[in-house]
């Protein structure tokens, strides 16, 4: 009679093949390796150092297969972990300080399922071992700082319109301008509101004064600016870091997350990322008496720095700045004729501009590299109702590490010198190359999982999976008989589709709970089988009908039933998507896909199987095997 | 060999009074429990520090809380995890500097008493985080099972919404009950399972509930004691054989799962037995309770959505 629709079986077949074929990187597992790339920001690791590399490797006895390029760098299949463990050190060894050698995973998915993009499902670090920080961003100190050069630009424009104020202050959210007259007052009022949108202006005309309030609009932009910054450099320096696959992403208001697969030392990781550092260049204030700098009061624009170590002279500097650290496309590290390390700076074209205007009017005057640390220090107190809170301090270091007469007009390219060892430039260099931080950080959440552990956990996973699918696969057959074998078909097309579509979706993350969704989802997909089987069992017991009649009836009236019954389900796996962070969104990634696919394995695949078997008969059977 | 279950004639609305009432025992005791001894909250969300470690060998739990009470970490939780070769060290919020050093202090000083350790998994979480994520899960929570409500309200009539997120309500609170009574440690794996708990314990619900609709509409018995009988006689294979088999793959789960995985696959296992027993008794005895009668379900417009393929 086969009177199921074709395009149904078509559809079918088409949705096991393509989730089938992206389902079979999963059987290659990756192999260990090691991953070379340059220590220098777009740089290549050449034919020459790996060739030393392999004849090294080939010495020490240790095998690998065919290196392969991924970007800028080498990736090396090892044949195991301890391969790769002492592969790493003699990397490292071998090629010293141009190279940064991580350790990583090589693919070993056949080139033609790679070249239709096929690739294993992406594993938490829950299951792979690795580092997981969230970072938290100081709000306080993003206002505060933007608070301050708001009202650098409001001394400037009331110089520039000549406008007579007594002084300009801040706090937490206003900037507070006091004038000797009304006068000023007027005038300053008109071309504040003009300039500076960010603020609600009120005039207090019996002090004289104009509070100047930062709108939530604004507030929200800084926040915005200082999170997105802070998730650009700490990209960057997660980068230098030279870890594989590394994840970079803002989460809520003011929370950034970092993981890093793999990565064992957590304090080396902590360190390079929760340091915030800039430069800055100013001008020498040489016509103040540098006698004045030992009395610690600073003459009007100008502050007192000193100069690193040597506490004992410190050095004036003008407040302008010429170029910051944020303006500074790249920075290597190097050494000068002497042999003496040296960082060799790259600017962008408005630090070029501003650097050769202010250069070229002060030739033969001195100019300071002004290094600025800002730390943050967490303390966990309790407040006033009880409860904990961490309280975040932030202290700013500064101190002037070169001054040198200029010589010459300086462009987009010039060095500083003066710096104590190779290390110190390096980590300079590295600092500068990955950007300042917009706002300082602090660790809010630091998860380490151990390989081994990530091992076990997918070895625990399986085994659970394995034996209750078999379970259930049992217990299927010896319920309904044929019905139930093809019930089970359905239960393992179903698992096929889940593991190809967790494949193709680039963000799906399998995780420990995620495995354990596709447990449960393997006990409650037959559900839907159930219900119907169920259903015929019934039609056939008490409303007398025949065979196919019942089978018809039974998909027909189960299907809203399921559908019901699922949506539920359904709704759950988008709430715990939307709440839950990491390991959780992973159970519902799973969850979801196994709903839905078992919906459609259940009502569209089994029935095509049954169809096939007791619907092709010439003869309508006259009893079911169910 | 096969399976087969009987066919049944059981009177289940005959001890559906006593078992009401044991229903809202266990609510009301499960409420109790949790307003005062509330729920043993993991790390998620209390924050503090946790670090897994192994060796090779046993290791003893009073020589680790000696070295850590002599570092300074007296008031540190230490015990097995999952063998005694694995020892969990799970430490407060500390009052430092630097929170998240306190976990590689905590590894320096057992490593030192303890040959050949290796460390598997530290764990850092600030109070605020934690705070937060606790209130977080409790909004995820009643906006599941608002929206549970809604979708229930929608496609049935008012009183099956009633009767299923009663029965809804009564799992959640009694499983949430039970891990207040054993204090079993309630983690972020644990709330999914209690989210997840709700659609299943709702999923259960319904087709009971679709059932009892149907004949309500396509019988021709009128008296709702009998009709709910027969549904429920009609859908207990289903009922049991779904439950037997999520039963059956949570029970591997606890078992081949590993340490991290027996708070889930505990409240799943918990929940779908209390589900089963609520989506036949707890649901139909709300429907009772209402006086539920053949005139609820004469909507109209409802019938040619039913009969869609």
């Amino acid at each position: 009679m086969t009177r199921y629709p074709r395009w149904k079986f078509f559809l079918l077949v088409a949705v096991l093949a393509i989730c089938g074929l992206y389902a079979l990187p999963n059987l290659y597992p990756d192999a260990p390796a090691i991953q070379i790339t340059s220590s220098q920001a777009g740089g290549e690791v050449n034919e020459r150092q790996m060739d030393r590399l392999f004849r090294a490797l080939d010495e020490a006895g240790i095998e690998y297969s065919a290196p392969e390029r991924v970007g800028d760098s080498w990736l090396l299949p090892l044949t195991d972990s301890e391969a790769q463990q002492r592969a790493r050190e003699l990397a490292q060894r071998t090629l010293g300080r141009d190279v940064v050698v991580a350790q990583n995973l090589a693919p070993t998915t056949p080139q033609w399922l790679r070249r239709i993009g096929a690739s294993p499902m992406n594993l938490g670090l829950d299951l792979r071992g690795g580092v997981h920080f969230l970072l938290q961003v100081d709000m306080e100190t993003a206002i505060e700082q933007r608070l301050e050069s708001w009202a650098n630009e409001l001394r400037l424009l009331m110089r520039d319109e000549n406008i007579r104020y007594r002084e300009v202050t801040y706090d937490e959210r206003t900037l507070t301008a006091r004038f000797d007259n009304s006068g000023d007052l007027d005038a300053a009022n008109t071309r504040i509101r003009n300039e500076f949108r960010e603020f609600s202006v009120s005039r207090d005309s019996d002090n004289h004064t104009l509070v100047l309030t930062l709108t939530s609009d604004a507030i929200t932009e800084i926040q915005d600016y200082a999170v997105d910054q802070n998730r650009t450099a700490l990209n960057n320096r997660v980068n230098e870091l030279g870890v594989a696959e590394p994840v970079v992403q803002r989460q809520g208001a003011d929370r950034i997350v970092v993981q890093l697969p793999g990565v064992q030392d957590a304090s080396q990781a902590r360190r390079i990322l929760g340091r915030t550092a800039t430069l800055e260049f100013r001008l020498v204030a040489d016509d103040v008496d540098p006698r004045r700098a030992q009395s610690g009061i600073a003459p009007p624009g100008t502050e007192i720095f000193p100069f690193k170590g040597d506490e004992r002279n410190p050095v004036i500097l003008r407040r302008q700045n010429i170029v910051t650290g944020d303006q500074v496309t790249n920075a290597r590290m190097g050494y000068d004729e002497n042999g003496m390390p040296e960082v060799n700076i790259t600017l962008n074209s408005a630090g070029a501009r501003n650097m050769q205007r202010v250069t070229m009017r002060n030739i033969n005057k001195p100019m300071a590299v002004l290094f600025i640390e800002t730390r943050t220090d967490i303390e966990t107190v309790i407040n006033e109702e009880g409860e904990r809170e961490q309280v975040a301090t932030s202290s700013r270091e500064a101190y002037v590490i070169n001054v040198a007469n200029i010589r010459d007009t300086l462009g987009s390219r010039f060095r500083i010198t003066g710096l104590d060892s190779p290390a110190e430039a390096a980590e300079l260099a590295l600092l500068l190359r990955a950007g300042g931080l917009a706002a300082p950080i602090y660790i809010a959440e630091e998860r380490t999982v151990g390989p081994s552990l990530g091992a076990d956990n997918i070895e625990a996973g399986l085994n659970s999976m394995m034996l209750g699918m078999a379970l259930v696969l049992l217990f299927m057959v010896l319920r309904y008989k044929v019905f139930g074998l093809v019930a089970n078909v359905a239960l393992v097309g179903n698992l096929v589709i889940l593991v190809g579509v967790m494949s193709l979706i680039p963000g799906a993350t399998l995780t420990l709970p995620g495995i354990a969704g596709i447990v449960l989802t393997v006990g409650m997909a037959v559900d839907a089988n159930v219900l119907i089987f169920e259903r015929i069992r019934q039609e056939m017991k008490w409303n007398n009908q025949p065979p196919l009649q019942a089978i018809e009836a039974g998909y027909g009236r189960a299907f809203q039933t399921i559908l019901d019954a699922n949506i539920t389900t359904l709704i759950v796996a988008v709430i715990l998507f939307a709440a839950g962070t990491g390991s959780v969104q992973g159970f519902a990634v799973t969850l979801f896909i196994g709903i839905v696919s078992s919906m459609f394995t259940a009502i569209v695949g089994t029935r095509a199987i049954i169809d096939l078997i007791y619907g092709g008969r010439a003869r309508a059977p006259t009893a079911l095997s169910i | 060999m096969a399976i087969a279950i009987p066919d049944t004639n059981v009177d289940f609305l005959r001890i559906a009074k006593p078992l009401g009432i044991l229903s809202v025992v266990l609510v009301v005791a499960s409420i109790f429990l949790l307003g005062t001894r509330g729920l043993n909250f993991g790390l998620d969300f209390t924050g503090g520090t946790v670090v897994e470690v192994g060796a090779p060998q046993d290791i003893s739990l009073s020589e680790v809380r000696g070295v850590l009470a002599e570092g300074g970490y007296g008031d540190a939780v230490v015990q097995h995890f999952g063998s005694s070769r694995d020892v969990m060290v799970r430490i407060p919020p500390q009052e430092t500097d630097e929170p998240d050093q306190a976990g590689l202090e905590v590894f320096a000083l057992v490593s030192d008493a303890v040959p050949d350790l290796e460390l598997r998994r530290v764990e850092f979480v600030g109070p605020q985080v934690g705070d937060e994520l606790r209130d977080q899960s409790g909004l995820a929570m009643l906006m599941a099972l608002g929206l549970m409500l809604l979708y229930v309200w929608f496609r049935f009539t008012n009183k099956f919404g009633v009767a299923t997120v009663a029965a809804l309500l009564h799992d959640v609170i009694v499983v949430l009950g039970l891990f207040s009574l054993f204090q079993w440690s309630f983690d972020l794996t644990v709330l999914a399972a209690v989210l997840a708990l709700i659609g299943y314990s709702l999923n259960d619900s319904i087709v009971v509930a679709d059932h009892i609709r149907d004949d309500f509409r396509h019988s021709r018995m009128t008296d709702p004691v009998a009709i709910i009988n027969q549904a429920l006689n009609r859908t207990l294979s289903r009922t049991v054989v779904t439950s037997f088999t999520t039963l059956l793959v949570l029970v591997a789960l606890y078992v081949f799962g590993g340490e991290t995985m027996r708070g889930f696959s505990m409240a799943l296992m918990a929940g779908v037995v209390i589900g089963t027993y609520s989506s036949i008794y707890v649901a139909s005895n709300v429907l009772m309770l209402m006086n539920v009668s053949k005139e609820d379900f004469m909507v109209p417009q409802q019938e040619e959505l039913d009969e869609m393929p």
